[in-house]
């Protein structure tokens, strides 16, 4: 994949020490800075880091917020009933909202390295695998690999997969599919990867940015870890946050900040803002209650959304409307093509979508996305479905006002300057071969 | 000592024929386009065996996976932990929650 580069800021939050990002340093960061940072540290006892890994409620950054204490200790019992087990990196950052996941590939590929480290010991695998579809990014760590010493893994075999980028590509079992050879594309569940994944062994699939947090647990423990961010959402967080007429930009912020003072800090006040589209492109839109909230999965979960990946768009002069026709239209284009569901689904849904954003859409055509919305989650093998279930219901629950108004063909700005992206929001423009 | 059968549907594999919900109507659903979905963890219990298996043997596109007999005793409790979805689970006032895309 080739990107184009783009203007991004980045930035650490006002008086929180960052522990992912290195805002006050230029370019990336090789493996004598790494260390001198404090960084391979040796380890001695890999089942108390995975204690203090459980204590410190690490939650997975790539969408899902599962435990990865949980993820780690399921694997490594597998490995103690005799399997071998492998480990899998999961930079395939296939969210177009979203650049944590290369950012720190890109920039700090050594955290990333050492948090896969400390993984493939805490489980015991005798393989490891970095999974990416970006050149950049496989270029980093396949320069930092070289940068380390044979003991560094041990008798761990360590390869990076570079892959043509795409939406579903990153899901865990298209992540394992493709690295046995098939296509990036997910299959369905049971079996999940810890159960049989690479070469039909028990597999641990992480993204990056969790794995990255592991090697400051390493070094301070859990409790230092939990001194920032909230006790169900522990740490800080990778934020992309894009829309508002703004530059794109990534921000290392505590879970449990306050949404204003991410607005402050974006520069946009809260006068301006109509809305969010939250996780990305997967856990749907969220109104003005957005402006009110702090950022922890606990609190967005109450709004009915997610933090996600952590992609934060907001939406200013866009139109919720129209914003929700250009995603349900990328699903519908991006999808795996593999369940009826979801080809179908998306398909239907955008259609509907569209023509409301177009004025063309019926009271019966409403009825119908309000139905799919809700009949169609969970009828895929993978979450595209569900993504796209979550952007219809929430544009319905969520601005029903706006609904009403595009039914009458009355949206000034729909009518005049439509928000038609192919990737709405994309952090960096991908030139597809 | 079997106590039924375990199942599961692979949707990747479905091609919307419809077989299973007309044998099975109360393990396979249907969307609006003849799509199924599993209803349940794919556990079937003995007195419904003909009915499942009768949808497994007929499905064309072999989507109706065998997964082998159910002993409640081999219940995968180990494996519990990793089935929950702790992700954010987006609700609207008439819908069940959902699982996460799991990067």
């Amino acid at each position: 994949m080739t990107s184009t580069a783009t203007v991004l800021t980045v930035a650490a939050w006002p008086d929180c020490a960052p522990r992912l990002l290195r805002p006050s340093q230029a370019g990336p960061e090789d493996h004598a800075d790494y260390v001198q940072g404090g960084g391979y540290r040796p380890l001695t006892d890999a089942d108390a880091l995975l204690e203090q890994i459980d204590l410190s409620g690490l939650l997975g950054r790539g969408g899902a917020a599962f435990p990865l204490g949980t993820k780690l200790r399921t694997v490594r019992d597998a490995g103690r009933r005799g399997m071998q087990t492998v480990v899998v990196a999961n930079g395939e950052e296939g969210e177009p909202a979203s650049v944590k996941d290369r950012w720190l590939l890109r920039n700090r590929p050594h955290l990333v390295l050492d948090g896969l480290r400390l993984a493939v010991a805490m489980v015991n695998a005798s393989h490891a695998y970095v999974y990416v579809s970006d050149e950049q990014s496989a270029a980093a760590v396949s320069g930092a690999l070289s940068q380390l010493d044979a003991a560094a893994f041990g008798a761990t075999d360590v390869a990076v997969l570079a892959v043509e980028p795409g939406y579903v590509a990153g899901e865990e079992t298209a992540a394992v599919r493709r690295i046995n050879g098939g296509p990036a594309k997910p299959t369905d569940k049971p079996p999940r990867p810890f159960e049989e994944g690479v070469s039909g062994l028990p597999t641990m699939v992480s993204n990056v940015e969790t794995l990255a947090n592991v090697p400051y647990i390493h070094e301070h423990g859990s409790q230092s870890y939990r001194a920032v961010g909230t006790p169900m959402s522990p740490g800080t967080f990778l934020a992309t946050i894009t829309g508002g007429g703004r530059p794109a930009a990534l921000y290392e912020i505590p879970h449990g900040a306050a949404f204003s003072d991410l607005l402050v800090l974006h520069g946009l006040t809260t006068e301006s803002v109509r809305g969010v589209l939250m996780g990305g492109y997967f856990a749907g839109l969220v109104n003005t209650d957005i402006l009110d909230a702090t950022l922890d999965h606990e609190t967005i979960r109450r709004l009915g959304s997610g933090l996600g990946c952590g992609a934060i768009s907001i939406l200013t002069d866009d139109c919720p409307v129209a914003v929700a026709a250009a995603v349900l239209s990328y699903f519908d284009r991006e999808n795996a093509g593999q369940c009826g569901s979801c080809f179908n689904g998306t398909a239907a849904m955008a259609a509907v979508a569209s023509a409301l954003r177009d004025g063309a859409a019926t009271q019966d055509d409403l009825t119908r996305l309000e139905r799919w919305s809700v009949v169609l989650r969970g009828r895929g093998a993978c979450g595209t479905i569900d993504g796209a279930t979550n952007v219809a219901a929430s544009l319905l629950h969520q601005f029903p006002h706006l609904v009403s108004r595009h039914l009458a063909n009355d949206c000034p700005s729909c009518r005049t300057d439509t928000f038609t992206a192919v990737r709405p929001y994309e952090v960096e423009a991908v030139a597809q071969p | 000592m079997s106590d039924g059968l375990r199942i599961r549907l692979d949707r990747t594999l479905c091609d919307g024929f419809g077989i299973c919900a007309k044998h099975a109507p109360d393990y396979f659903s249907l969307d609006d386009w003849g799509y199924a979905s599993l209803i349940g963890d794919g556990t079937v219990p003995e007195k419904d065996r003909d009915a499942v298996m009768r949808a497994l043997l007929d499905c064309p596109v072999h989507a109706i996976i065998y997964m082998g007999e159910h002993r409640p005793s081999s219940d995968g409790a180990a494996h519990h932990d990793m089935t929950e979805s702790p992700e954010p689970e987006p609700k609207t006032d008439d819908n069940d929650a959902i699982s996460g895309f799991v990067r």
